[in-house]
């Protein structure tokens, strides 16, 4: 029967909205579902982890070292739990899950299957490849164990659970490395949905043409209660942040609703946003290629389409 | 100090990628391949250090089949002084990449080593992490921001929450981002003088690699399409649309 260990991701006693989704992939194969928690002190994402639906564990591994949970420090750990007798090691498709997994795997001496978008059983899986533009199926060796990263915007959350799972304090006897360490973390703060768990995303592109001008993307996304992410190119422009960026190489979102304003559509944007359920495109070029994968397309002057349609919302 | 840099060679991010009726793979032949951009991206970090002062010789590296040496030469005309191809004719999984990487890495006595932060082909993202991992050493993926001062590495990294910055000890290994740096464009004259760079040829033997048990590739299948909605003309129009399916 399969065992199958998932990194509990967290930041700040919070667990990543991405390990129910995991969780909900672990539940595709079943078995034992352990989710284990690296923190400081890991006191209140384990028990978020405890009360998620098809949890059978939570391991708590508290230690200062764990405090911003960087790769190196955080590898050696998970290597030691992976070898008491795990058939899996999961992790979410997210930059910690990206970092960090790799790491594990080549020390496990097994290939990583990447962004899992759907699991057939045990050690078959489906991921994307070419900007998920092909999907390849593959079979991943039993043994010793599988590693992968779950693709989040294939998944759902798993439900709360009838009954929480136990937590169980565990100290590993592991020697960790000095040789990295932590400066700083410029994050932006935002009282707006996060991107990668919103229902409805809003997202500006190049036509923008400023930093200021994004306002009105702002504007709309509040009023429809949206995140907001960007095309790369109005991240390379300067116009918003490194980690609005939707699309092959940024964030991977499936909102219900997406709404991509000035943006062209190239194929490593579309990557990003294949699994919204409803894309609405506004743009002032009617051959713009994000029309043909949009539900509804308006051609048009976005800076004057975008505040009559935040006013009739 | 000596720094390595990967280069890999795959389909140009410009092709519209076709997969294979058989389901065996997407159809490579006659297809423009060119560097892994990322690749480029790292390359170029590499070049800035050497004019900086701080990286006296570039070793650009690649595991692949005999089309991989253009690849080489592409780092060469950037600015590699060398190159190392491990030539392996059969596909290659990234552990098995990361185990003739490192190898190179430990062998050439370097101190950093670039890799782009994937490669769009089978846009993984794994084998700068593995060999890492496989050297016991810093990683800094992600990066977006590079300083390098006496042994180590300031690194500032693309991540969910913004942006992150690590202080890593060398030798270490970084992956690098988008916004890192913009990649030159290559002049004639360096292309010319790439020809007479030398390329060192080795197999995985050599390195003393076995190649890992790979993942069974089982078939390539392509994606549903999403089909082409429609266009409305006003934005009560789009309202009355989105408000009878009650998406708002």
């Amino acid at each position: 029967m399969s065992k199958i260990l998932v990194i509990g991701q967290q930041a700040e006693g919070k667990l990543n909205s991405g390990i129910a989704k995991v969780v909900n992939a672990a539940k595709a194969i079943g078995g034992e579902i352990h989710v284990v928690v690296f923190a400081a002190d890991g006191s209140a994402a384990a028990a978020q982890a405890a009360a998620i639906d098809g949890v059978t564990k939570v391991i708590q591994i508290d230690r200062a070292e764990n405090d911003h949970g960087l790769a190196v420090i955080v590898e050696p750990q998970i290597v030691a739990l992976a070898k008491t007798g795990y058939s899996h090691v999961f992790a979410a498709g997210t930059t910690f899950g990206k970092d960090l997994l790799p790491r594990v795997a080549a020390k496990l001496g097994v290939q990583q299957v990447s962004d899992i978008m759907a699991v057939h059983g045990a050690t078959s899986f489906d991921r994307p490849i070419y900007a998920g533009n092909a999907i390849l199926t593959v079979e991943a060796p039993a043994e010793p164990c599988v590693v992968a990263t779950i693709r989040l915007a294939s998944f759902q959350a798993a439900g709360d659970a009838a009954a929480a799972a136990p937590i169980e304090k565990q100290t590993l006897d592991v020697t960790l490395p000095t040789h990295t360490r932590f400066v700083k973390l410029e994050a932006q703060k935002s009282e707006r949905p996060e991107l990668q768990s919103a229902n409805r995303v809003v997202s500006g592109g190049r036509a923008l043409a400023s930093s200021e001008n994004f306002s009105i993307i702002y504007s709309l996304a509040d009023k429809l209660k949206a995140g907001v992410g960007a095309s790369r190119a109005a991240v390379d422009s300067g116009y918003v942040p490194n980690d609005m960026q939707v699309g092959q190489t940024g964030k991977i979102i499936a909102p219900e609703l997406y709404f991509a304003i000035g943006i062209s559509g190239a194929i490593q944007h579309l990557a990003g946003i294949k699994d919204a359920r409803t894309i609405v495109a506004i743009n002032k070029d009617p051959e713009a290629p994000i029309f043909e994968v949009a539900d509804y397309g308006l051609v048009g002057d976005l800076f004057t389409l975008v505040p009559e349609l935040e006013s009739k919302v | 100090m000596k720094a390595l840099v990967s280069v890999k060679r795959v389909i140009d991010y410009n092709v519209r990628i076709q997969v294979k009726p058989d389901g065996s793979g997407v159809v490579t032949d006659g297809v423009k391949h060119s560097v892994n951009p990322f690749d480029e991206i790292a390359m170029e970090e590499a070049v800035r250090l050497k004019e900086k002062g701080k990286v006296t010789e570039i070793i650009a590296v690649t595991v692949g089949g005999a089309k991989c040496e253009e690849t080489l030469r592409t780092a060469l005309a950037f600015g590699a002084d060398r190159a190392v191809h491990v030539k392996v004719d059969e596909e290659i999984q990234s552990l098995t990449a990361a185990q003739a990487l490192a190898a190179v890495f430990k062998k050439e006595g370097t101190e950093i080593f670039f890799l782009g932060k994937q490669a769009i082909d089978d846009d993984a993202a794994q084998t700068g992490q593995m060999v890492a991992a496989l050297l016991d050493l810093p990683q800094a993926t992600f990066a977006s921001k590079v300083e390098i001062d006496g042994g180590k590495a300031t690194v500032t990294r693309e991540v969910d929450a913004g942006l992150e910055t690590l202080e890593i000890d060398l030798p270490a290994i970084i992956t690098t981002d988008l916004r890192l740096n913009e990649p030159r464009y290559l002049k004639l004259p360096d292309i010319m003088k790439a020809k007479k760079k030398p390329i060192e040829v080795v197999s995985l033997a050599d390195l003393g690699v076995t190649a890992a048990a790979a993942l069974k590739r089982v078939k390539v299948a392509t994606p549903p399409k999403r089909s082409k909605g429609v266009m409305v003309k006003t934005v009560d129009e789009l309202v009355t649309a989105l408000k009878g399916k009650g998406l708002i």
